[in-house]
């Protein structure tokens, strides 16, 4: 490989790493924002920087939008004093966060983002890192190595609530991950089923709703695949880490200043990365609507409009997941058990079945 | 004895038990919600609307001429159950223009780290001299800082619109009184 290929590689990496910890950033000011808005208040609106908040109308209104609150939240965490609790075990209590944010990460990898036409030849090419053929199998052993950061937080913090809380996450990922994986499996099958270009990488499932998204063709995987989703990356109906009213804070409540920072913001890339995911399997990536023919130009144009498009839906996916928090009371523990176990993996086999007799009966006429 | 009314519990419908419908609505009340206008009041900037009979700060005020209308009575001191008053009493100097008046206070202290903002004090005051505004924030950095001298009272209570004129000069009491005004 050339050196600029790879200086190229490592400067898109960056630059995808850059967009998606602000996407992981904005999230938290989506979140506080529609919370506030939900509960009838106003959220952060004074936060302002000195030059741009100086400009006359647009100034105002983005203080008042709270643009610039992750910026000091950001800061804040980098300056605050980093206390270490006197009863962890130190190597784990420092490398938990790291895990965390670790597998987040690395999964939008293979994550594709636009489409680039080339003006000359017509072909169309996936934007993407490392245009892997197993995407989806990647993503899924990756992501699923995220709840070693929360084992190993509430293990070494030495706190009852630490460990209630990892206890409960490490159990409630493990037995939705099932269900997870199980649900995108139909889609696979169709896919790959006779006389369809198949592959198992994230590009060929958005070429494949070119016309019609996966919402529509296997709603119930889609359900079941944003349920386990919601459980995966611990948001509100399932957010048994946390607890915030039993557990104080979870998995880390030990943590203070960036190590909970970091938690923070890998719990957040986690929902847009899962945001993502399920734009890409369900919501037809960055094709426009369904039925209707892309509207990208060739050429960079196209692939920056096929990027944002695919942006809007991930953040109207983020939106969802958001209002979704502060909608649903949490379910009990024995609840989340109960629904992961005896409905959703069920459901879910029960789906692959049926999937897979219906190819069958195609196959064979 | 009251009659119990005993509530059937149906069981849940299949819709119900997939939770999905209630979540629909639940999702339809938030996000109704999300477009309201918020009932958030931005605090330093405005203001709640204080009610009339408001027991806030207490604070001295002046009669329409300007004249301090405490005479160092001391009843507020008595009354007041955590003991934050204290008034030192003096003389009206000789010579003065309200030499007939004959005492007024040489020094009045509220302590605002004692106040329980009871309202006695405005109850029992003859003279109508102290009254409990609307001033509901006082905040300091230092306990001396807490409590208000004669002049921050005076400051903080400004001048009553009231028509009390009973310590204007005799004549210009009466006809006051004889265009109306109080007593």
């Amino acid at each position: 490989m050339e050196i600029t290929t790879i200086l190229l590689k490592i400067l898109f990496a960056i630059l995808m790493i850059v967009v998606v910890m602000t996407l992981a950033g904005y999230s938290v000011l989506i979140e506080r924002k529609v919370s506030s808005w939900v509960q009838g208040r106003v959220g952060p609106n004074r936060t302002t920087v000195p030059l741009i908040g100086g400009i006359p109308i647009l100034g105002p209104f983005l203080t008042r939008l709270g643009i610039f609150q992750p910026l000091a939240d950001g800061l804040k965490f980098l300056f605050k004093e980093e206390i270490t609790p006197g009863h962890v075990n130190k190597l784990y209590y420092f490398l938990a966060p790291v895990i965390a944010l670790v597998p987040a990460l690395t999964t939008m990898v293979v994550i594709p983002f636009g489409q680039y036409t080339d003006p000359g030849s017509g072909e169309t090419n996936a934007l993407m890192l490392a245009p892997l053929d197993i995407g989806v199998l990647f993503i899924l052993a990756i992501s699923s190595l995220g709840v070693y950061g929360v084992v190993l937080a509430g293990w070494s913090s030495n706190s009852k609530y630490s460990f209630l809380g990892s206890i409960r996450s490490s159990a409630q990922m493990i037995s939705y991950e099932l269900s997870l994986g199980l649900s995108i499996f139909p889609l696979f099958l169709w896919l790959n089923a006779p006389g369809v270009a198949g592959g198992l990488g994230l590009t060929a499932v958005v070429d494949y709703q070119q016309n019609i998204w996966f919402l529509f063709v296997q709603p119930l995987s889609a359900l079941l695949f944003l349920v386990a989703l919601f459980a995966e990356t611990n948001r509100l109906p399932f957010d048994m880490a946390e607890s915030e009213t039993d557990l104080v804070g979870g998995f880390h409540t030990e943590y203070g200043c960036f190590k909970f920072g970091i938690f923070f913001v890998a719990e957040y890339a986690h929902i847009v990365i899962g945001s993502a995911l399920f734009v890409l399997l369900f919501l037809g990536g960055w094709h426009f609507l369904p039925g209707v023919a892309d509207p990208w130009p060739a050429g960079w144009i196209g692939a920056v409009l096929s990027t944002v498009w695919f942006l809007v839906k991930t953040l109207a996916l983020i939106l969802f997941f958001v209002i979704i928090r502060w909608t649903l009371p949490r379910f009990r523990y024995d609840q989340v058990m109960k629904l992961g176990w005896t409905v959703l993996l069920p459901l879910a086999i029960a789906n692959l079945i049926v999937n897979a007799i219906i190819i069958a009966i195609i196959d064979t006429q | 004895m009251a009659q119990t009314k005993v509530i059937e519990r149906k069981p849940l419908s299949l819709s119900e038990r997939t939770y999905l419908p209630q979540i629909v609505s639940g999702l339809k009340t938030t996000i109704s919600h999300m477009f309201k206008s918020p009932v958030t009041l931005q605090y330093p900037e405005e203001r709640p609307p204080i009610p009339e009979g408001y027991r806030g700060v207490p604070t001295l005020v002046k009669d329409p001429n300007g004249r301090e209308k405490c005479v160092s009575c001391q009843l507020c001191e008595f009354v007041c159950p955590p003991r934050a008053i204290r008034i030192t009493p003096g003389e009206i100097a000789e010579g003065s223009e309200n030499e007939h008046v004959e005492k007024g206070p040489e020094e009045f202290e509220i302590n605002m780290l004692r106040c329980i903002y009871c309202g006695l004090c405005q109850e029992v005051c003859p003279e109508e001299a102290i009254f409990l505004q609307d001033i509901y924030s006082m905040s300091g950095y230092t306990r001396e800082e807490m409590v208000n001298d004669k002049e921050k009272l005076y400051e903080l209570g400004g001048t009553l619109p009231d028509e009390h004129f009973k310590w204007d000069k005799k004549k210009a009491a009466e006809e006051a009184a004889a265009a109306g005004g109080g007593h």
